[in-house]
């Protein structure tokens, strides 16, 4: 069995008196890439934001069951959720270059606005990063530059850059290319299969060939369930639920 | 034939437009004008330079109300621009806060009671318990004036920021109070300066709340804590006496501070576009 990095146990989320993910139980993998797929208000990305405490800032959200992190869990009492997102990152559907940031700073802002000044390894840190993202041969050369400059597909970089500046152990993508064209497109899922071997990594995606294109297991949801979740290949193939088949070939969403 | 009817009414439309902007500017443009042509012949050096003389005797100047012009409506900026950048803040950022509801009740409150009430509040608060007027208790009176201005004009350019720029910084990792130091404000500062400039030109411009507090103070003084002079309570004074050449210096005051306001509202645009 491969060693796990995170994992949720009958995990429901409330959104006041309406119910956005029932119950999931879900392992995620480490270093592989787990895909989330399902039609629009399936309870995806509640389920993302699940994670890494994203829910926090919402007071009628409430959260059942476990969601452990290296076996620790995120909900736990005392937890601080600020250190938890240190340790799992997002990126979310629309790029968010910081506006008054350049590209350098954008980059190391999650280093530089909690301390780090050392402009050396601020540095190492923005070329490690960018590379990584696939963005530092068409940046090098303009890191002082503003960030909102640059092409949607280039901004989208700097934000998977960004999060990865802060070395998280898994990285949540929330539909990373949905606003984006097919070259863009292209280019991020072509990053990702090198960014897992440094990072465990979780997306969301309503595009199911991207799913099966860059990820290693996918779960499949509908109303707030999780149908069925197995390694991707065997779900695409082999489906094991009726209603999995019917999504996958197709015939509704 | 339905398209002819359709740019005519496109026209007719612009041309309201145009009229109804005219008949803003208007109004606007003639108060500049005719201030501008009261007030030129009283701007000379020893209105720079020359504490007030007395009436009859002619010649003096304003130096003491426009050194505390300067020295009252700072101190008043510092004070309002820190407690209502802090109530806006509170006001967008955390709106489940307990203490969002009467922050909001005290805002619209603050926001429509008449300045000389600011002045009075200043009086029982500021110049009763320290014994005196001062421009210290003048400067309390125009933050409070500020304070409302302030605080909503900071909410609402904080609202119109996306919410992704939020969660963008906290999924970094980043505590709530550093998103908003770092990214929020940074990214809504334009309009925060903006909020800022409204406030201090309306503060600015009042004689009223100063009346009970700086006072007024015919000799050059930068002492905080003791009476002070300033350019509208001049204006107060000179424009209601009787003798004619105080009047053509209070039109002389009145586009003194005019044109410092322009010139403090470019200079602070100017700055922004810079950084």
């Amino acid at each position: 069995m491969e060693p796990l990095r995170m994992e949720t146990e009958n995990l429901t989320v409330h959104y006041g008196k309406s119910v956005g993910v029932r119950n999931v139980s879900l392992p995620v993998y480490d270093r592989k890439i787990t895909a989330l797929i399902g039609p629009s208000g399936c309870g995806k990305t509640t389920f993302l934001r699940a994670l890494n405490r994203m829910h926090d800032l919402n007071p009628i959200v409430r959260i059942e069951g476990r969601v452990r992190l290296d076996g620790e869990d995120l909900y736990a009492p005392g937890v601080d959720p600020v250190a938890i997102r240190r340790r799992v990152g997002m990126v979310f559907q629309r790029p968010t270059p910081f506006p008054t940031m350049s590209i350098f700073e954008n980059v190391v802002a999650g280093l530089r606005l909690v301390g780090v000044r050392d402009r050396e390894r601020l540095m190492g840190v923005a070329e490690r990063s960018l590379k990584a993202a696939a963005l530092w041969d068409e940046v090098k050369d303009r890191l002082h530059e503003p960030a909102v400059g640059l092409s949607g597909g280039q901004q989208q970089r700097i934000s998977i850059a960004r999060a990865l500046a802060v070395e998280p152990e898994v990285l949540l993508m929330d539909e990373p290319t949905s606003a984006l064209d097919p070259i863009s497109t292209q280019a991020i899922e072509d990053l990702l299969a090198g960014l897992k071997e440094q990072v465990t990594i979780v997306i969301v995606t309503h595009n199911m060939q991207q799913a099966a294109r860059v990820s290693d297991y996918t779960a499949f949801f509908l109303n707030g369930d999780m149908i069925e979740f197995g390694p991707t290949e065997r779900l695409f193939t082999n489906p094991s639920d009726p209603r999995t088949e019917a999504y996958i070939t197709g015939r509704f969403g | 034939m339905n398209l002819r009817r359709r740019y005519l009414r496109d026209r007719v439309m612009v041309a309201l437009v145009y009229l109804g902007t005219a008949l803003v500017l208007l109004p606007l443009g003639f108060i500049l004008l005719h201030v501008f042509t009261q007030g030129i012949g009283a701007l000379n050096w020893a209105f720079f330079t020359q504490p007030p003389a007395p009436p009859g005797e002619g010649g003096g100047g304003m130096l003491p109300a426009i050194v505390g012009t300067f020295v009252i409506d700072l101190m008043a900026l510092a004070m309002g621009g820190v407690l209502g950048l802090g109530g806006g803040v509170l006001m967008a950022e955390y709106p489940d806060h307990p203490l969002n509801r009467p922050l909001r009740l005290v805002a619209n409150v603050l926001g429509g009671v008449p300045a000389i009430l600011m002045g009075l509040f200043a009086f029982v608060l500021v110049v009763e318990p320290m014994g005196g007027f001062s421009a210290f208790s003048g400067a309390v009176a125009l933050a409070i004036l500020m304070i409302p201005i302030i605080m909503r004009a900071t909410e609402e350019v904080l609202r119109i920021l996306p919410w992704e720029l939020r969660e963008a910084g906290l999924a970094l990792g980043l505590p709530r109070w550093r998103v908003t130091l770092s990214l929020i404000l940074p990214a809504a500062r334009g309009g925060i300066v903006t909020g800022l400039l409204l406030a201090l030109a309306r503060a600015a411009g009042e004689a009223a709340p100063l009346l009970f507090t700086a006072f007024g103070n015919p000799f050059l003084s930068f002492d905080p804590l003791g009476p002070m002079d300033s350019l509208p309570l001049k204006i107060y004074v000179y424009a209601i006496s009787p003798y004619e050449d105080w009047i053509r210096q209070a039109w002389g005051a009145a586009l003194l501070l005019a044109l410092m306001l322009m010139v403090t509202n470019y200079l602070a645009r100017r700055a922004l576009r810079r950084s």
